[in-house]
């Protein structure tokens, strides 16, 4: 391999924009806004920061396609636009973020962020082991500080800790898995080692090394059974954080593993007598994908708290995401894209009203919503919008999110265990409408406790939670603007 | 013709400005709901004035939607669709004008009224299967929030029953769909083209599948086993949600049956067939007798609307032209009737006399205290029990005879129904205005208690409400051709031709 630095800056010049933004709102908090207020260097860090998600969006959407350096790098549709997805999703956090109080580093927290955003844009185009190790520590490891961020509360570090635990365990587990594949195969390329199992059968190493990399990813997209850490972490992170481990990461998680599944380790057999597990790690992951859906669905309708009620959500997501990762092989990348994009956009939504709600005032449980439509309309009416859009109601992008993705996994009918699958979804689906409305009836029902209140949305905040909901609706009412691209 | 789909567009409009509206004037919001939902039905009314009656739908719209999906935006019309059209106009005009007294968040109120009204005129005109499923939701979930915030008796638990049953309802729906829909490739969401596609499908998927669509449409028709939820909701909901749920929402239900799941696969019919027709007779009984022993006057008419949707499902059940005809004419029928009884009930009497007891009202001397309403129960009734000269006579004999060519049994049986719905019809009629002086109460303390109880009077706006439903209701009896020359060439097309049988009615 010739290396090609200049051509590699190049396709990377997103990831340059998002590092150099970071570390000119940390020069600048440490220069020109020292002696400032923290609202205001909280302020200044994030506009720094959105312009320059801003102008990595632009170089993403007008950058490099196709292999880059020697194929370390896949720019193809899905590695674009899941790179645009979650810098938009970033941006919207950032919006979300100027809610939250601005606690005393408020320059480190946005620095992060982008850190964090820099990690997963790698990821959604990473095609090589090496790289998607470290793009995958990256995002981690930033993602675990700015999940502890908040030192006033202990539940931050409570969840920051187990974020860690648990994140580190799957990282080990990852990079086992990754070695006995490179063992196997001679190779760190996913296109050569997709070349170089085909030819392997069912290797018992290769399985070992399947079942690793399977571990690890559940961890990372919170599916169960390997979704302990996502309650406490949704629950204790700082809202803007839990909103970027709920929405950017969870699309730039599925990308990632919808890759090295169908690109590296799609030539897999396990058994040649069952045709229908065609690759060897699909029956692993619909039993995942089954236990999500039916722990998610299950466990959120016991909740109290509105984010451990968004987090089992998630989980119950993750299952429905996990079908749409294996009827990719079928049906193309284009519904798994649309379900992660739009749920994606919804949960940063979810979490920045939450965020806004929290600066006016206790946002714990599910009760603490009581009468938002009296408190703030502006709130209430967004998140309608985006709790109607996660239960899958129309027009909202939520339900045609749900519609591609099981009709893509039922194409196979019943014969199928994807299409069964698909079934469990759909009859979880209604029983799911019921948390949901639980909160819904808390945001427009309930009156007002006495006392609580009208809530003051920051401005930025204000325009983020409405670029979201406009994005819901508009993706619901086009749904072909992002389904055409794939 | 082509101006009908606008009917679905003002009125998601009228939602809209009626909720920006509503932030600052409540009369405002009034004004600009009635002027759309009365717009809305103009244009309806002014469709069918230009409609030529034939087989199959005549469309309005039809552009590409999700093009990935071979998914359309496909608007069409028939005499069933315009029917139902006209209906949803009349029944959202009038309860319009019966919800002029509603003080508290007015402008959310009608927003969320006229957005379920925008979708279920979309139900009735999407010649798309997926379509008419995203109007189908997007009628439910207003719904929720209209009974559970202003409501009446046990509203959060209601509303949530609803929600949760239709909801139910609507995954088996999207299930069978989504079955039917990928087992033909992905292609179309037409009527015709997933037709085609059961019937490429084992025997016992096409079963299955029917079983899902039919049954998942049908709980929200209120068919018995799953009819739970509409006597609740109904007499939690705020009046005019109760005239839309039961005058139009139930319909949206009885439509998605005779429309979407009948012509999907006539397989899966003539296994069930057996089955719904006597459920629905099951749900015609069952309900009647539940309502001549229920003393809370809107559960009464809350049965009696199971128990009259049950007509409708058993002459679906029937599929002989002059019983599916009649079904149709019976939603029209039923929707104009039970908008009327709960209008004198839940607006006239209760917003008056805040009981709905029978046992309080025959204390009172309703009938001299509000003679207009009374007038007006009285002839809803007639209607409800099926008198000649009303919309019921001809629905329900057409649904009879044509039930008799199928099944002699089911009409002894419907027949027994027709009495009881006659028993309950005139126990509530006397029990609730003609019940003074059957107490102990002398002359004298009814005189004097004629004066303790000055209720406000009749308003403008409720009567100009019943008087529409009457007309309605009245026109319909002596002329049901009107309506009937436009549903029986539409039952003529030749994706009903699979199911139906039966010669020219």
């Amino acid at each position: 391999m010739n290396p090609d630095y200049a051509g590699l800056f190049l396709a990377l010049r997103p990831e340059a924009a998002l590092v150099a933004g970071a570390l000119l709102a940390l020069a600048l908090d440490l220069s020109l806004f020292r002696r400032s207020r923290a609202g205001v260097r909280l302020g200044a860090a994030l506009w720094v920061g959105a312009l320059a998600v801003l102008a990595a969006g632009f170089c993403a959407a007008l950058g490099a396609r196709g292999p880059a350096f020697g194929g370390v790098l896949m720019f193809d549709t899905l590695a674009v636009a899941a790179r645009i997805g979650v810098l938009v999703l970033t941006l919207l956090t950032l919006g979300a973020a100027r809610a939250a109080p601005p606690g005393r580093q408020p320059a480190e927290y946005v620095a992060m962020m982008l850190f964090a955003a820099t990690g997963l844009v790698l990821m959604a185009a990473a095609q090589q082991l090496l790289l998607i190790f470290l793009a995958l520590e990256l995002a981690s490891l930033s993602l675990y500080v700015i999940s502890g961020f908040d030192r006033r509360r202990p539940e931050s570090a409570e969840a920051a800790l187990k974020y860690f635990v648990f994140g580190g365990m799957a990282s080990a587990f990852l990079l086992f898995g990754f070695s006995l594949l490179y063992g196997v195969t001679g190779s760190i390329d996913l296109p050569q080692i997709a070349a170089g199992i085909a030819g392997q059968g069912s290797n018992p190493l290769l399985l070992v090394a399947l079942v690793m990399v399977l571990v690890a990813f559940g961890f990372k997209v919170a599916a169960a059974p390997f979704h302990l850490w996502a309650p406490d972490v949704y629950q204790g992170a700082p809202a803007p954080s839990a909103a970027l481990v709920a929405s950017a990461s969870k699309l730039a998680g599925f990308t990632l593993f919808a890759r090295l599944l169908w690109v590296g380790l799609g030539t897999i057999h396990a058994s040649h007598e069952v045709p229908w597990f065609a690759p060897g790690w699909f029956p692993a992951v619909a039993i995942v994908a089954a236990a999500s859906l039916l722990l998610g669905n299950f466990a959120a309708l016991a909740q109290s708290s509105v984010r451990r009620l968004l987090a089992y959500s998630a989980i119950a997501h993750s299952g429905a995401l996990l079908l749409g990762v294996m009827a990719a092989g079928r049906s193309g990348l284009g519904p798994l894209f649309y379900y992660a994009a739009t749920y994606g956009l919804a949960t940063v939504g979810a979490f920045g009203a939450i965020a806004a709600a929290e600066s006016g005032g206790r946002c714990e449980s599910i009760a603490d919503l009581a009468g938002l439509h009296r408190r703030s309309p502006l709130l209430a009416g967004c998140l309608t919008v985006f709790i109607l859009s996660l239960a899958g109601i129309p027009p909202l992008a939520g339900f045609f999110g749900k519609f591609v993705v099981f009709s893509a996994a039922l194409q196979g009918g019943l014969s199928w265990p994807l299409g069964w699958l698909a079934m469990l979804a759909i009859a979880l689906g209604a029983l799911a409408l019921y948390y949901y409305l639980k909160v819904l009836k808390q945001v427009l029902v309930a009156a007002p406790v006495p006392g609580a209140a009208p809530i003051v949305v920051p401005r930025a905040t204000a325009l983020s939670l409405l670029v979201a909901a406009a994005l819901l609706v508009w993706f619901g009412l086009n749904p072909g603007q992002l389904l055409g691209l794939f | 013709m082509s101006l009908l789909p606008w009917c679905i567009y003002l009125s998601l409009a009228g939602a809209l400005l009626s909720l920006a509206a509503g932030r600052r004037s409540a009369g405002a919001a009034r004004w600009i709901a009635l002027a759309t939902a009365a717009g809305s039905w103009g244009l309806t009314l002014l469709a069918a004035a230009r409609f030529t009656p034939g087989p199959g739908m005549q469309t309005l719209v039809d552009i590409p939607w999700i093009p990935t999906m071979g998914v359309r935006y496909h608007l069409a019309a028939d005499g069933i669709s315009l029917t139902l059209v006209v209906l949803t106009g009349l029944v959202a005009t009038s309860g319009v004008l019966f919800s002029w007294n509603i003080g508290e968040r007015t402008g959310e109120f009608f927003g969320l009224f006229l957005a379920l009204v925008a979708g279920v005129y979309g139900v009735f005109l999407s010649a798309d299967v997926l379509l008419l499923f995203v109007f189908y939701e997007v009628a439910i979930v207003p719904k929720y929030f209209l009974i559970a915030i202003w409501g009446s008796t046990n509203r959060e638990y209601a509303a949530m029953k609803l929600a949760l049953y239709s909801f139910a309802g609507s995954a088996m729906v999207l299930a069978g769909l989504l079955w039917v829909y990928a087992a033909g490739g992905g292609h179309s969401f037409g009527f015709a083209e997933l037709a085609q596609a059961a019937a490429l499908l084992p025997r016992a998927q096409q079963i299955v599948i029917f079983g899902l669509v039919f049954f998942g449409f049908a709980t929200l028709a209120g068919i018995f086993p799953l009819h739970t939820w509409a006597p609740t909701g109904h007499v939690a909901a705020p009046t005019a949600a109760s005239m839309l749920l039961a005058g139009v929402v139930m319909k949206l239900g009885a439509y998605g049956c005779l429309r979407v799941a009948l012509p999907l696969s006539p397989v899966g019919f003539a296994f069930w067939q057996t089955p719904i027709a006597w459920l629905a007779l099951i749900g015609i009984v069952y309900a009647g007798l539940v309502a001549l022993m229920r003393e809370d006057l809107k559960f009464v008419i809350g049965y009696s609307s199971v128990s009259h949707m049950g007509f409708v499902l058993l002459g679906l059940a029937a599929a002989d032209l002059r019983a599916v005809s009649g079904a149709v004419l019976q939603m029209f029928s039923h929707g104009v009737i039970a908008g009327l009884l709960f209008a004198v009930v839940g607006r006239m009497v209760y917003d008056r006399t805040h009981t709905r007891m029978l046992s309080d009202l025959r204390a009172m001397p309703l009938a001299r205290l509000l003679p207009f309403a009374a007038v007006v129960f009285v002839i809803a009734g007639m209607a409800s029990m099926g008198l000649p000269g009303f919309s019921g006579f001809p629905a329900e004999l057409s649904i009879l005879i044509g039930s008799w060519t199928v099944a002699p049994g089911w009409v002894a049986v419907a027949a027994v129904g027709v009495l009881v719905a006659a028993a309950f019809t005139l126990r509530a009629i006397r029990l609730s205005f003609f019940g003074s002086g059957e107490g102990a109460a002398s002359q004298e303390s009814g005189k004097a208690s004629d004066h303790a109880l000055q209720f406000p009077p009749i308003t403008l706006a409720e009567k100009a409400g019943a008087l529409l439903l009457v007309g309605a209701t009245v026109l319909v009896g002596l002329k049901p051709d009107l309506l009937l020359d436009w549903i029986n060439p539409a039952l003529q097309s030749p994706l009903f031709h699979a199911v139906l049988k039966g010669g020219a009615p």
